[in-house]
């Protein structure tokens, strides 16, 4: 049985210059993950805090053994923004794709197709595949049979899911962390670094729901989907993407590992989780082909 | 005012409405196939292939243009219906097919490459190499804008391509980035992208209590009203919740958009299609909007300002609340 590989994805909050060292160099040291995304993805604003030190921390992951993956900006908008897409798929190291803005300057070169790109059956992704695509990360929304369905099309292909973490499921031109502190998006005063992992949205009837970043929309709740690696490999998908949250993430990654590994069983590596200091509850409604919010089911 | 003439694109949801709409001066009608291949799959509308022929047919004669939308993303697996949508749509003589799934419009670009194309909203591409892209790989013609862009964007935009742009100026109002929104299929399991629906009405319910009414998407409440105050449609991203200290409409209010004070400005951006948004809408509806937004483009075209295209429109408001969205920056 093909080993199923560790993925942590890019991270989509606001965390300080200090932090991102600190929690990279751990990464580093300690996760047992075979690659690691690392830049902004979700708001262009934020590029000018850690951009200064994305290249001490690739080194730092690169020296610890791991494939870095350069992942780029969902919706990228001012020349700016356009400009560091461009010069970032340059690079000679595998990129994330998550909008066709990045198409034309990586094509014939490999890349990862991130979840913000649509890639919802496999005439979609053959066509990317001809591009570059090595990767195929597909919408959060898809379940595991369906992206299955796409894998068994694209034979050579690797296929990675979003197996832990708040689900990404919006993005918009606004942003909500100004628009609740009454602030405009150009002078937004960057509040969206006070939530690490997001800022709890609640329903009137203290329903817990969504979480805000900045321009982004997450669940409230944690996406974990754990299930046999026999049945990840007979649905041709070779990766999990675990999602970089305030949790202690060297746990989360060793949780995962062990579950891929054989050593410890679905319901164990719930429990597991659960004992840690998780932004929400665990569900995965969106792998068993319903809807995300649906809890995991006890085994 | 001079340039080419703005071209208004108007919402069938049936084939009367078609009708409607072209008798009320619509230059271009778009609608769909009664199936999942398009993003408004609602029970007792869109189009079978006949009534989409008969629709083409009947424009035709009147001299407007029919766009059929295939919006939706194909469904792994299961690509055909939306092949065989885009074979019926060009066998039938539309004018463009509206696409956002790069698999249909590469089926549309190798086996109808004499069909229009446009560019959906639902495919988000708001930069200029996204959209040099689409043109490039598949002969995309016209983009349809996604309603996150400033005047400003848009016009900037222009400068940088070489294919049209549609921008939505009327009826409901989406504030994230359509084709990227998850929120729907999060709460209630059906989505825009895979099933063409947002906030399915088979999910809503309003349930009554000691406080008045919750509004409810598959039991997640999206907003509460005092007894006897109207309750309005559990629009997941128009509800009402709790965050930090605040309680609110976090993400937007329930409003829709209204940009004909716009028209002037979207057309001095190189903006080449108005659209209306509303294919679930009403024959009534959608004629007396065509017939108000068409005196209001042609007063455009003739030089009147924005004041005075706004009292054109001034009776399209239905009492709800509306916003010019994001073509004024001060929306973000």
């Amino acid at each position: 049985m093909p080993q199923i590989s560790l993925t942590l994805g890019p991270l989509f909050f606001h965390w300080p210059a200090d932090r991102l060292r600190s929690f990279y160099a751990r990464i580093a040291d300690e996760a047992p993950v075979e690659r690691v995304h690392v830049g902004e993805v979700v708001c262009g604003k934020r590029m000018p805090f850690s951009d200064p030190v994305w290249p001490e921390i690739i080194e730092r992951l690169e020296r610890g053994g791991k494939e870095v993956v350069l992942s780029t900006l969902a919706a990228p908008a001012t020349v700016r923004e356009r400009r560091a897409v461009e010069e970032l798929c340059a690079d000679g190291r595998l990129v994330e794709i998550n909008d066709v803005t990045a198409l034309p300057a990586r094509s014939g070169r490999p890349f990862v197709t991130g979840p913000f790109l649509n890639v919802y059956n496999e005439a979609t992704a053959r066509f990317l595949i001809r591009h570059g695509a090595a990767t195929i990360c597909p919408p959060v929304e898809l379940s595991l049979k369906t992206v299955g369905a796409i894998a068994v099309a694209c034979p050579g292909t690797g296929f990675e899911i979003f197996a832990f973490g708040r689900l990404p499921l919006a993005l918009s031109g606004r942003c909500y962390h100004a628009r609740l502190n009454g602030l405009h998006k150009d002078s937004c005063q960057f509040t969206c670094e006070q939530d690490p992992d997001g800022l709890a949205v609640d329903t009137l009837d203290d329903q817990s729901f969504l979480a805000i970043n900045g321009v982004q929309t997450l669940s409230a709740q944690v996406n974990a989907v754990l299930v046999d690696p026999a049945e990840l490999a007979a649905l041709g998908i070779s990766r999990l993407r675990l999602s970089p949250h305030g949790c202690d993430m060297v746990e989360v990654a060793r949780t995962y590992r062990a579950l891929v590994e054989g050593r410890q069983d679905p319901e164990g590596a719930r429990f597991l989780l659960s004992c840690l200091d998780l932004p929400g509850a665990l569900v995965d409604g969106y792998a068993r082909g319903e809807a995300g919010s649906r809890p995991v089911l006890p085994a | 005012m001079s340039g080419p003439r703005m071209e208004l694109v108007c919402p069938a949801g049936t084939p009367a409405t078609l009708r409607a709409a072209v008798q009320a001066g619509a230059d271009a009608v778009y609608c769909g196939f009664r199936d999942e291949t398009n993003a408004r799959n609602f029970p007792g509308l869109n189009f079978s292939p006949q009534e989409m022929a008969e629709g083409i047919r009947f424009a035709h004669d009147h001299g407007s243009k029919v766009l059929v939308a295939i919006n939706t993303f194909a469904r792994a697996g299961g690509t055909d219906p939306w092949r065989r949508a885009a074979d019926t749509a060009a066998e039938c003589g539309a004018d463009a097919v509206i696409a956002a799934d790069i698999a249909v419009l590469d089926h549309m670009a190798g086996e109808h490459p004499h069909t229009r194309l446009h560019l959906s909203v639902q495919a988000a591409a708001a930069t200029p190499e996204a959209i040099g892209f689409y043109a490039q790989a598949f002969g995309v013609r016209r983009v349809v804008l996604p309603r996150v862009l400033s005047v400003q964007e848009i016009a900037a935009l222009n400068r940088a391509i070489d294919v049209e742009t549609e921008a939505f100026v009327f009826g409901g109002l989406c504030v994230m980035i359509e084709g990227r929104c998850h929120l729907s299929s999060y709460a209630a399991g059906r989505s825009p992208n895979l099933n063409g629906v947002c906030s399915p009405p088979e999910m809503v319910s309003y349930d009554e209590d000691a406080q008045g009414t919750a509004a409810r998407l598959a039991g997640f409440t999206i907003d509460r009203y005092e007894p006897g105050e109207p309750a309005g449609y559990p629009t997941l991203c128009k509800g009402r919740f709790k965050a930090g200290d605040k309680t609110g409409y976090l993400f937007e209010d329930p409003v829709s958009l209204n940009a004909g004070s716009m028209i002037v400005a979207l057309k001095t951006a190189g903006v080449t299609a108005l659209k209306i948004e509303g294919r679930q809408r009403g024959k009534g509806y959608v004629t007396e909007v065509v017939h108000a937004f068409r005196r209001a483009v042609d007063a455009a075209e003739q030089g009147y300002d924005a004041t005075e295209i706004d009292s054109i429109l001034a009776g399209m408001s239905e009492g709800g609340r509306q916003t010019t969205g994001a073509y004024r920056k001060i929306w973000r």
